[in-house]
This record gives C-alpha cells, sequence and structure tokens, in this order.
C-alpha cells in the first residue's frame, strides 16, 4: 500500500480513538471538565500535561534545527525541559492551593485588581496565539506532504481540522484525549528513531546509538563521522558550539522561564487531587517528555547524515523519490548553479530571500524552476528544516507504515497542544476577560459563545502567521515562550514569595516586560531584519534569548514600584500564607 | 469574625491564627475557612521549603547553567559511553538530572510536610488536629 493511503488510514483512525474519547469520557458524570480534573491520577496527568507541551516543533522541528545546528541546537533541549523544574518547584504546588482554573485570575485575586487581571490576560493571549500559530504551520506541513498539496494548503486544512476538533471533541475529554495522543506521538516518534539507531549501529536504543560505533566497519563512532562529514564540507563541525557563552545562557534561561509561564501547561496542575500530586505529576511529566526529548538528538543526528549522504553530489535525474515529493510542497528548492545536474548540498544559503519563490516552469532536469536572487557561494539546495523528521523514514528507506505513523504522530502532537491553547485562550477572553472584568452580568451562553468567537478567531490569526510564519516552527515557539517569561512568570513568583509585591509593582512590571521584549523582538525580526546579528544586539543577546533581560527588568520594575507604594491588604496577605501550605486544598473550582 | 483583621495578627495564646473568612472582600480561594494551624508549624515548615528550593534550584543551575553552557567544553575532555562529556550533558544529561530534581524534591518536601504536620496525606487529620476540617476531601 502506498505511504498516502496508509496515512489517511493512521491519521483516520488516531482521529476516531480521539473522538471516541471524548464522546465517552462526556458520557460519564463529568460534571464539568474542571470537576473531572479533580480525579485525575499524577501518573496520567503528567501523560497529558506531556501531550499538551510537547507540540508540533517539538515533534517536527527541534530534531532538524539540532541536525542543522549540531550542540548550538541544543540550548532549546536545556531550556524547555529545564523549564519544567521551575514549575514543578516554584508555581505548581502553589497554583494547585490556589484553586482555580486561569492564570490571569491567580494574577487579579493576587494583586486585587481587574487592571492587573486585563494586563495578564493580554500577556496571555500575545503568548498563545504565536505558540498556536506554531502548531498551524506543523499541520500545515503534515498535511502539504501526506496530500501532497502546497503548504499553503495544507495549513488552511489544518485550520479545519482543528476547528472541527476543538468544537466536536470539546474540551471536557481533553485530560483522556491527550494521553492518547501522547501514546501515538511517542509511538510514532521512537520506531523510526529506533530503526535508524539499529541502521547505523546496530544499537536499538537510540540515546545510546549516538554514542556508538558505525557498524560500516570505519572504526568511526557516528559523532566522529558527523564531524567529519560536517568539516569537510565547510559546515560547522557537528559536537562544536559557535553560540557566544552570554547568548547560550540568555536564550537558556528565557525558555526555561517562560516554559514555566505558559498558561496552558500551568493550568494542567489544577486538575490533580491534591498538592502534593501536583509535584509528582509535574515529575512524571518531565519524564515521559525526556523519553522523547533524549531521542531528539539521536534522530538529529541520524538524519543529517542521511541527508548529505542521499543528497550531496547526487545527479537530480538520480534523486531519491522524496525529494520530489518535497520539492512539490515548496520545502525543498534546488538551483542547478554550476549547470552540472547534480545537487550540490554547502553551507550558505543558495538564494535571496532564503525561502524559494517558484514560478509555473520546469527546468532541464525537471526541477521546479525559482525566481529568487542567486548568491555567489557553491550550495544549491534550499531544504527547510522542519521537514527532518517527516521525510527521516522516506530518506532512510523505511517502510510505508512508519511514514504514515510519523503523520498520524506530529497529527497528534500539534492537535494536543492547539486543543489546550484554544482552552486556554477562549477561557481568558470569556471568563477572565468578558465575565470577570467588563460584563459580570452576561449569562453562560452568552460566556460560552464569547468561548466559540474567541477559539474561531485564534485559528484565523494562527493561520494567518502559519501561512505567513516570521520564522520556523521552533523559533516562532521561542518567541511565545520569551514572552511568557518577561510578562507572566515573575508576578506569578514573586506574588507566592512575597508579601510586600502589591498591584501597581506587579501591573508596571509586566507592561515593562512585555513590551520591551516585544519591541526588541519585533525590531529585529520585523522592522530591521538586515541588522538582526550579534554586532548589534543589546549585550549580545538574540532576541530568541532577550525574554530573560525582560523578566529581569519586570523584577527590578516591580521591586522598586512595590517599594514606594502601599503594601497588599490584609487579605491578600492572608491569602498568601494559606497558599503557602499544602493541606486543605479543595477541588478546583468555578466562580 | 472573631479574629483581628490585622494581617500581624496579634498572637493569642502565642498562636496565630489564620481566618479565612476574614478575606470577606475576595472569593473564596478554598474550602477550609475554619482551618486552623499554630503559626510555629507553618513558619518553620516554609523556613524548610525555602531551604529545600534553595539547593534543590542551585543544583537546577549548575546541570543546565554550568554543565550545559559554562563548564560544557572543559567537560568535554571527558568520555562517557562514546561522547565527550560535555556533549552529553547538553544531548540528554541535563534533562536527565532535571527529571531526578523534581522526583527528589517531591520525596523531599513529603518528609517535610509530614514532620509539620502540614501534608495533605488523606486522614491525616488526625495526626495533627489542629487541622480541624478535612483535606482535600470535598466533593
Amino acid at each position: 500500500m502506498s505511504a498516502q493511503i496508509l496515512s489517511f488510514i493512521f491519521v483516520g483512525l488516531s482521529f476516531a480513538l480521539y473522538i471516541g474519547i471524548a464522546i465517552w469520557s462526556r458520557v460519564g458524570s463529568t460534571k464539568d471538565f474542571y470537576v473531572a480534573g479533580g480525579g485525575v491520577h499524577p501518573v496520567v496527568n503528567g501523560m497529558a500535561t506531556a501531550a499538551d507541551w510537547m507540540s508540533a516543533a517539538s515533534f517536527l522541528s527541534v530534531a532538524g534545527i539540532l541536525a542543522f545546528n549540531g550542540r548550538d541546537g541544543a540550548v532549546y533541549l536545556v531550556g524547555w525541559t529545564g523549564g519544567y523544574v521551575l514549575l514543578a518547584l516554584l508555581l505548581a504546588p502553589y497554583l494547585r492551593k490556589f484553586g482555580r482554573f486561569t492564570v490571569p485570575e491567580f494574577i487579579g485575586d493576587r494583586y486585587y485588581s481587574k487592571l492587573a487581571r486585563v494586563v495578564a490576560v493580554i500577556c496571555l493571549i500575545f503568548i498563545s496565539f504565536t505558540y498556536i500559530a506554531g502548531q498551524m504551520r506543523g499541520v500545515g506541513i503534515v498535511f502539504s506532504r501526506f496530500l501532497e498539496v502546497d503548504i499553503n494548503t495544507g495549513v488552511v486544512i489544518g485550520m479545519a481540522i482543528v476547528f472541527c476538533y476543538a468544537v466536536l471533541g470539546g474540551m471536557k475529554g481533553i485530560t483522556y484525549t491527550q494521553v492518547a495522543q501522547y501514546c501515538v506521538l511517542i509511538f510514532a516518534f521512537m520506531v523510526p528513531a529506533i530503526f535508524m539507531s539499529i541502521m547505523w549501529t546496530d544499537n536499538p536504543i537510540p540515546q545510546l546509538g549516538l554514542g556508538d560505533k558505525l557498524n560500516d566497519g570505519s572504526g568511526l563512532s557516528v559523532l566522529q563521522k558527523l564531524d567529519q562529514v560536517t568539516t569537510e564540507l565547510g559546515f560547522n563541525t557537528y559536537t562544536v558550539g559557535t553560540r557566544s557563552t552570554i547568548d547560550s545562557l540568555a536564550i537558556i534561561a528565557a525558555l526555561m522561564i517562560g516554559t514555566a509561564g505558559l498558561p496552558h501547561v500551568i493550568v494542567r496542575f489544577f486538575t490533580v487531587p491534591k498538592v502534593s500530586d501536583a509535584r509528582k505529576s509535574a515529575g512524571y511529566a518531565l519524564a515521559f517528555i525526556c523519553i522523547m526529548y533524549t531521542t531528539i538528538p539521536a534522530v538529529a543526528a541520524f538524519s543529517r547524515l542521511n541527508l548529505t549522504e542521499s543528497v550531496h553530489e547526487v545527479a537530480y535525474s538520480e534523486a531519491p523519490a522524496w525529494v520530489e515529493k518535497w520539492e512539490n510542497t515548496g520545502l525543498i528548492a534546488w538551483k542547478d548553479k554550476n549547470n552540472d545536474g547534480i545537487m550540490q548540498y554547502r553551507p550558505g544559503h543558495a538564494f535571496i530571500p532564503t525561502k524559494p519563490v517558484f514560478t509555473e516552469a520546469r527546468g532541464d532536469y525537471g526541477e521546479r524552476v525559482i525566481s529568487n536572487e542567486l548568491t555567489n557561494n557553491s550550495n544549491e539546495m534550499y531544504v527547510d528544516r522542519d521537514i527532518m523528521v517527516m521525510a527521516n523514514p522516506e530518506i532512510a528507506q523505511l517502510p510505508n507504515w512508519v511514514i504514515a505513523l510519523i503523520a498520524a504522530g506530529a497529527v497528534a502532537a500539534a492537535l494536543s497542544t492547539a486543543a489546550g491553547l484554544l482552552l486556554v485562550i477562549s477561557s481568558s477572553v470569556a471568563h477572565d476577560l468578558m465575565k470577570r472584568t467588563f460584563m459580570p452580568d452576561i449569562s453562560d451562553k452568552k460566556e460560552l459563545l464569547f468561548a466559540r468567537l474567541a477559539a474561531v478567531v485564534a485559528i484565523l490569526i494562527a493561520g494567518w502567521f502559519g501561512i505567513n510564519p516570521p520564522a520556523f516552527v521552533a523559533q516562532v515557539v521561542a518567541f511565545a515562550f520569551g514572552m511568557a517569561a518577561a510578562s507572566l512568570f515573575p508576578p506569578i513568583v514573586m506574588g507566592i514569595f512575597s508579601k510586600r509585591i502589591n498591584r501597581s509593582g506587579a501591573v508596571a512590571g509586566m507592561l515593562v516586560g512585555l513590551c520591551s521584549t516585544l519591541a526588541y523582538i519585533i525590531y529585529f525580526s520585523f522592522i530591521a531584519p538586515e541588522i538582526n546579528n550579534a554586532d548589534h544586539w543589546f549585550l549580545g543577546i538574540s532576541p530568541t534569548g532577550i525574554g530573560s533581560l525582560g523578566a529581569i527588568l519586570n523584577v527590578i520594575v516591580t521591586v522598586v514600584v512595590s517599594r514606594f507604594t502601599p503594601p497588599p491588604p490584609a487579605q491578600v496577605q492572608d491569602m498568601i500564607d494559606d497558599i503557602r501550605i499544602p493541606a486543605g486544598a479543595g477541588v478546583a473550582h468555578e466562580h | 469574625m472573631n479574629h483581628s483583621t490585622n494581617s500581624k495578627g496579634q498572637p493569642k495564646d502565642g498562636c496565630r491564627v489564620y481566618h479565612h473568612d476574614d478575606a470577606e472582600n475576595l472569593p473564596p480561594h478554598s474550602h477550609h475557612d475554619k482551618e486552623t494551624l499554630s503559626e510555629v508549624n507553618v513558619q518553620s515548615y516554609w523556613r524548610a521549603n525555602v531551604k529545600v528550593l534553595t539547593v534543590l534550584l542551585s543544583l537546577w543551575a549548575l546541570v543546565s547553567f554550568g554543565c550545559g553552557v559554562l563548564f560544557s567544553d572543559w567537560l568535554d575532555q571527558f568520555n562517557l559511553g562514546g561522547f565527550p562529556l560535555g556533549f552529553w550533558f547538553t544531548q540528554q544529561g541535563t534533562m536527565l538530572c532535571f527529571v531526578a530534581i523534581i522526583f527528589i524534591y517531591h520525596i523531599w518536601m513529603k518528609k517535610i510536610e509530614r514532620a509539620h504536620g502540614v501534608d495533605d496525606d488523606e486522614g491525616s487529620i488526625d495526626n495533627h488536629p489542629t487541622n480541624q476540617t478535612g483535606t482535600g476531601a470535598q466533593p
């Protein structure tokens, strides 16, 4: 059976499973999604959190970034997983004790201010929209490949499916659906990784295979071979980092603080029965995440070897079938600069702009003709980093069912995250913004209507960004982390650990943090992208890492302003005392 | 409402009592308004908690910023299962340490909470009679 038909079957089956679970969990006396959460076991919750958190970026893009950047790419691994420690130690137990559903609710109550709540909602919306845009791009890439359509059509199909899924599946069965999605995506990710590890090293465990010797009798280890290949072609040596220390530190810090500030992950910890379960649940979540995250470097290394071997110095007419298929989606392009009919894959951008602009015509060898201006280096290939995981099974010539599995896994990853984000966006808009701030008298029915409208608007905007992405999926997502770091994390942590921080301080801090970070990112990504390099960066910190500086700025502003304004009222101080003690946490409830 | 709303609440019988129904301007945030815990326990619990956090977060910073970035190149001179050690930390090692840190935190805190009588175990009410109401047993 062809990979395309198998993909249809696998994705279809997985969908049937998710919808089945959604219907099944609706039948029970789940009075509400929220209360249902009260009985979720920490292991189950950990698995759901892992699925919620591991997005299309984790599934598709991180391995690609690592494959092309080698050691430099590791900041994403360390940053995203390290944030979990902050989340578990500084936030999860206290927010669970607080016992409400949304992050703006905590900030609104802790800082006894509607303004603080509104500012938190704005921060949250910024973060969630950026994040969901990455998911749409991811779904788009999956559909464009396995339906063999243009990437933009793929994004539109993805939008339609996410929309139906969010409405049909509802939010009630979300926990158990996400458990199923975790199983699908981890299986889909591990199978090709194990295949590739065996193929190159005979070692069935990819994590160990990465450090192993190659089985081709050369006596080289995988890493030595990679270093050799990359150096020979003129790329940066794979295991040697090129990023400056300060930038690495800043990016890691921004990603860590950002992970801990992600609203859709924080809310997960409201759904365990006890405070101690929130801690345990965070541990399980990270363990489940790490099964995949420690495999990613292996996948990256093997796919880099595979890619180079099957493309570089190979005649286009003899190129493997996947090259043409990905070329049709617009994610691979080749321009025969030296007219030898052979693909040269070397460092540097092959043309300007870096993304190919295709004409309708076909070239001498049947390749798609591009209208970009050429650069004068010897690289002839454009390979989109986001295709690495998807293309892997084909590049490694694995059976068709593995290709289909990857498609199902990537869709699961994107859907689980998108659903969690949509829940957060719609509940924030409908509940925090409308019901609790501007229109306290609206009926439940109207609140629901606002929630749906917010979800629709979110999907549309996300789709637009999916079609016109400002960067690669993982980078788009990284910006979201930067904003979460600079705006939401500091007021939550300081609100728990200090009784002196007050309303004025928190609001000023959030605004300064968010605006400064946003301004920096917008300036270097959109207004002046031509000077987006280390020489012009503030202190040598890239836009991806600026969130850490934003967070520091946020803390300073908050502390200083709080010092010169009156302390929080006694009730709030009592509330802080209360959330610091684990005993007596009721079931999370709505007001 | 028999208790002063002054947050610094004058200690009565050397024991400060939290009354959350004092917080009438706020929506109730947990269902244990009559719960009382002695101040001594709560304060020493919080100090122990902060100590745990300091130790574990130092470890966390050492692993991620230290092994992951600052001493990463230096660690490369050692070898672990075919990996240069620094490279291994950036690709796998830090993450395994993170998982360990969270589970250590969970176990350590559980111990401290039991010792201070502020834990949320089922039936723990019997262990510390000052805790008057149920602990998470609400419907």
